[in-house]
């Protein structure tokens, strides 16, 4: 499938800020299931910093922008030919070890009712990779998806005692469940495409890698109830959103920021 | 406290580095004594250094109390020293490069790795990148204490941004001034050759793309911070800069200084900030001491940063453990320097005996520094170790444990004369294009008759380090 | 050098600048209380010191009415008093300790001494302590500083933002203790024929260290104009407005050669000497003493904020 974005997002400001520095993870990753055709990123009006990839296979970015500024525009326009791995992640280039997944953070915490939700999936399940399907169908159980009741900070806690949320918060949930069970699991940020059928979810997307010791990393979309498959453009992974987050960003100063975003996905007919 | 080493004596005989020490100390009436240490004292408070104590009100501008009695080590002694301290630091150093690529001590099944990918002070972020000249750890500080006259032990790695090299030339200064006769009299090895070599350690790691003499800055978290003396006063030693965060911007993959010129280039940062407080975008977001995307530049190669940020995995004490068995798989040696026996509380057989034994135990934090959150045994009350038991238990992976050692003890002047008081060593090996050890260090000294806590935040004090020369 | 190297020499002197400017007004006010007529103009005479230092509503806050203990505990004592001795003191001594390196060790045990000092004059009882001699007190502490300064240090881009400091802050100081006694020395006085009111100038003159000066240069009788002239246009009062100005433009220029690099500072710092230079005291009165300060005080905070912008917050580039 080849696969066309259209991605805009624009930081307003009330006052202007003095500078700005952007860090971007925002290139789609290597690996057997996507081939980047060509992808064109752009901070307007600033200055591209230096560039690599990092252990765990994302490229990253450094933009700055000198003051003062009053408007962050950060446009990505790209096309990505895509394959059906059925959720693996083959042929991605890494260093980092499983075992670095493990460690928690604020939006993954373990509460009871996470390490509850987890056990009671799996049941007597051994099999690993059975055990991980059962907990993503688990998490898309319990958490409803409904935008809007959540927020960037909500912990995967939060949203099951809420028993709603949005992509972010399924991947979390189903990261700290995983990661209960001794599993290493990790957020993954992406694209994906609308399917026809009007199914919820947002082009901006996000879910869930868990490693399997005898495949390797495995994606989970809870809230789709699938794994990533020709329709998912992968960017970038992280122990949570905050470290995956495509775009991060400050700006110095004391004026209040506005944001807005636009993505535009399109299957290229063939 | 009768049994152990003291390391001027041997039996009633006075050893051979203190021979002329002495008599050095029988010439010197009290009075002149007392008069000489209210003139260190005084030139202390005049050049500055003063040490603000963590979570003590009083007085801000307090000294350590600097012993005008010197520690003194023979050549040989130090010669051994140096060998085993030189191959620690290497080995260190290559764990560190390891760890941060393909980890084979882990896949060797030599440490587990739970205990370095799990471990707090790993970075995730500086995986998939190498450091200029693979170096992490560019100034080792090592925390050596001795029990006899051949039995030295390592106590701790300080792999990050160990302090307190600004005592040891300060104090040297300053009992050069005092008592000129004795540097006549003993033929003492130099230390001041230690800012140069600093400097040249970390213009060697500058980036590939620093085609130039490389721009050296100390970054330092300001002038509230109670070792900020030492950051200004190394940065006037070597005549680099003294940057604050707020100094330092990124643009187009460097990173720079503001000045009254302009931007200027910085190339190599010598930090003494922790990690978290690096980069709000790639750590701590509520940094405010930090530089936004300062990781993206190092990690991308326009600036270099000692020591590497992630270098704090090395010097965990519960992988202090496992330094021996890298010794011997990154160098194939054996070591020189040997640990002191530790009990790992997250091993359940460990962590039985540690339960048992807590009175003649030391115990210690995993994370913990500067004498914090440890138990003395011996010298603990019951209701001490009770309390400090429940912590233990609660999360037993967060500690360890070792014998309490017989410290040695040096002579020390003391309200009532001369006495001797527990000491401990730290020398600074750095690591550059070469690895280099200035034949010296900062001894501490634990100022409370019988007390073993050398920490200056909990009442240690100081003395100049004396290695003779052939 | 760093920006903020700079910045903080820049503070350093401004604030050993103020300090001598608060003792210097508790001088006077002191003198002021030993005066047989006080009365009525004694106490508004406390309260246009409070004017001219620029502590009047900090002081009010806290007080109320100026009573002379504690105004004088206020000006020279008060850490809640961003402008007193012990805070101006304080902050420099801060501000060095920060940029030690900077400095020579002369320079850093003056400050450092200073600091020291004064601690030691905090623990002893006030009673002791009379005006006149702290007000001495600062003024030789002010003196050991200079002095440490002008004896060994560089003559760089460090030595300027200092003296940018110094020249900045005493123009405005200067200006601000002229702006509060305007009116004494306005042409009507004279007209109604009975002179200048002997103490108010007195007063003054006293302020900015300036009444035996005054004399030498000027001698005969004593009239507004000579009064405005010695203390706006004339360059060899040390605390003249034309002085501080010509003061802050050489080491502007200073810097632009070290840089090899010239801005809007130095050019408006050239503009409002040339300015001053050509003005005459007539002109002054014309425009209104009170006009021509306020103008002047504005033009000095647009220099320094020009200062800022180019040298000192980090944005040059």
């Amino acid at each position: 499938m080849i696969l066309t974005v259209n991605h805009v997002t624009t930081y307003d400001y009330d006052a202007p800020m003095r500078g700005a520095v952007q860090s971007l993870r925002l290139f789609p990753s290597r690996f057997d299931g996507q081939r980047t055709i060509r992808w064109d990123v752009e901070v307007q009006g600033g200055t591209r910093g230096g560039s690599f990839r990092d252990g765990a296979g994302d490229k990253v970015e450094g933009w700055s922008l000198r003051g003062p500024v009053s408007e962050v525009t950060i446009s990505v326009v790209g096309q990505v030919e895509t394959t059906d791995t059925a959720g693996v992640l083959r042929g991605h280039r890494e260093t980092v070890s499983p075992l670095a997944y493990m460690r928690e953070t604020t939006a993954t915490w373990q509460s009871a009712e996470i390490r509850d939700l987890a056990r009671d999936a799996v049941g007597e399940t051994e099999d690993a990779l059975d055990r991980a399907h059962r907990l993503s169908t688990a998490v898309a159980e319990a958490i409803a998806y409904r935008p809007g009741v959540t927020h960037a900070h909500t912990t995967a806690a939060e949203a099951l005692a809420q028993g709603e949320g949005v992509c972010q918060d399924h991947a979390h949930a189903l990261i700290a469940c995983a990661r209960a069970l001794g599993m290493p699991a990790r957020y993954v940020s992406g694209y994906l495409l609308a399917s026809e059928e009007g199914a919820p979810h947002e082009a901006a997307h996000a879910w869930a890698e868990i490693w399997i010791e005898s495949i390797g990393w495995i994606g989970f979309d809870p809230a789709n109830r699938c794994c990533p498959d020709a329709r998912f453009i992968r960017l970038g992974s992280g122990l949570d959103a905050r470290e995956a987050a495509p775009i991060k960003g400050v700006a110095q100063g004391e004026g209040t920021e506005r944001l807005e975003v636009t993505v535009a996905l399109e299957q290229v007919q063939q | 406290m009768v049994d152990n080493f003291n390391e001027m004596y041997d039996g009633g005989k006075v050893r051979e580095p203190y021979k002329r020490l002495e008599d050095w100390t029988n010439a010197m009436p009290t009075e002149l004594r007392a008069m000489k240490q209210a003139e260190a004292e005084a030139l202390f408070r005049r050049i500055g250094i003063t040490f603000a104590v963590y979570g003590e009100g009083g007085d801000p501008d307090r000294l350590i109390p600097f012993d005008m009695f010197p520690r003194v080590f023979t050549q040989n002694e130090w010669r051994k020293l140096e060998r085993g301290i030189k191959q620690r630091a290497r080995a260190l150093n290559a764990f560190l490069l390891d760890v941060y690529g393909r980890a084979e001590i882990v896949r060797a099944g030599k440490i587990p790795g739970r205990l370095v990918f799990q471990n707090e002070a790993f970075e995730r972020a500086v995986t998939g990148f190498t450091p200029p000249r693979g170096i992490y750890s560019h100034i080792v500080g090592i925390d050596i204490v001795r029990t006899g006259p051949d039995e030295f032990f390592v106590l701790e790695d300080n792999c990050r941004t160990p302090s307190g090299v600004s005592y040891m030339l300060e104090n040297r200064e300053i009992m050069m001034r005092m008592f000129p006769q004795l540097f006549r009299e003993n033929r003492i090895e130099p230390v001041d050759g230690y800012s140069d070599a600093l400097r040249r350690t970390l213009a060697s790691v500058a980036p590939a793309k620093c085609d130039r003499e490389p721009n050296i800055g100390i970054l330092t978290p300001g002038h509230y911070n109670s070792a900020y003396y030492e950051h200004s006063f190394l940065a006037d030693l070597m005549g680099v800069e003294l940057v604050e965060g707020q100094d330092l911007f990124v643009e187009g993959g460097f990173c720079w200084m503001r000045t009254t010129e302009g931007p200027k280039k910085l190339d190599v940062i010598y930090r003494r900030i922790d990690d978290a407080f690096l980069d709000p975008l790639c750590f701590r977001p509520d940094s405010m001491l930090g530089i936004p995307g300062l990781m993206d530049v190092y990690r991308s190669g326009g600036v270099s940063i000692c020591s590497a940020p992630g270098a704090g995995v090395a010097d965990d004490k519960a992988v202090y453990t496992f330094v021996p068995e890298m010794v011997r798989f990154y160098l194939g040696e054996e070591p020189l320097l040997n640990n002191v026996p530790t009990w790992q509380c997250a091993k359940p057989d460990d962590y039985k005996y540690v339960l048992e034994n807590m009175a003649d135990l030391v115990v210690k934090e995993v994370h913990g520094s500067g004498g914090y959150g440890m138990l003395v045994g011996p010298k603990s009350t019951t209701e001490q170790i009770e309390a400090f038991r429940q912590k233990v238990e609660a999360h037993p992976e967060n500690y360890i444990a070792q014998p309490t050692l017989a410290l040695s003890a040096t002579p020390t002047f003391v309200q009532e004369g001369i006495a001797p008081r527990h000491v401990d060593l730290r020398p600074y090996c750095l690591v550059g294009e070469k690895i280099e050890l200035v034949p010296g260090g900062l001894t501490r000294v634990a100022l409370k008759e019988g007390s073993l806590v050398v920490n200056s935040s909990q009442g240690g004090g100081v003395k100049d380090t004396w290695v003779l020369a052939e | 050098m760093l920006s903020r190297t700079a910045e903080n020499l820049f503070w350093i002197a401004r604030y050993i600048e103020r300090a001598e400017t608060m003792a210097r007004l508790l001088e006077v006010g002191a003198r002021i209380a030993l005066m047989p007529s006080a009365g009525h103009g004694y106490r508004s005479e406390w309260e246009s010191i409070l004017q001219a230092s620029g502590t009047a509503e900090g002081f009010s806050a806290k007080y109320g009415d100026p009573v002379q203990r504690n105004i004088e505990s206020y000006l020279f004592f008060d850490r809640d008093n961003p402008s007193s001795v012990v805070s101006c003191f304080e902050r420099a001594r801060e501000n060095a300790r920060i940029v030690r390196t900077a400095l020579t060790s002369q320079v850093w045990d003056a400050l450092n001494g200073a600091f020291q000092e004064m601690r030691r004059l905090e623990r002893m009882p006030r009673s002791e302590l009379e005006v006149t001699e702290l007000a001495e007190w600062v003024n030789r502490q002010a003196a050991l500083v200079r002095g440490a300064m002008d004896a060994t240090l560089l003559r760089n881009d460090g030595y300027s933002f200092l003296n940018l400091g110094f020249a900045l802050e005493r123009a405005d100081n200067t200006a601000r203790l002229l702006d509060v006694k305007y009116f004494v020395l306005l042409p009507s006085v004279d007209f109604v024929g009975s002179g200048l009111d002997n103490y108010q100038w007195q007063t003054l003159l006293r302020a900015l260290s300036a009444h035996r000066a005054f004399h030498w240069a000027y001698g005969g009788e004593i009239t507004a104009a000579k009064i405005a002239h010695f203390l706006i246009l004339n360059p060899q009062s040390p605390r003249s407005l034309i002085t501080a100005v010509t003061m802050a433009m050489e080491h502007l220029d200073a810097l632009s050669r070290g840089y090899n690099k010239s801005g809007p500072a130095q050019m408006r710092a050239r503009a409002l000497v040339g300015e001053i230079a050509e003005t005459r005291v007539e002109e002054i009165f014309d425009e209104g003493l009170h006009e021509f300060l306020t103008r002047f005080i504005r033009d000095v905070g647009e220099l320094t904020e020009m200062v800022q912008g180019a040298y000192l917050s980090g944005e040059a580039r």
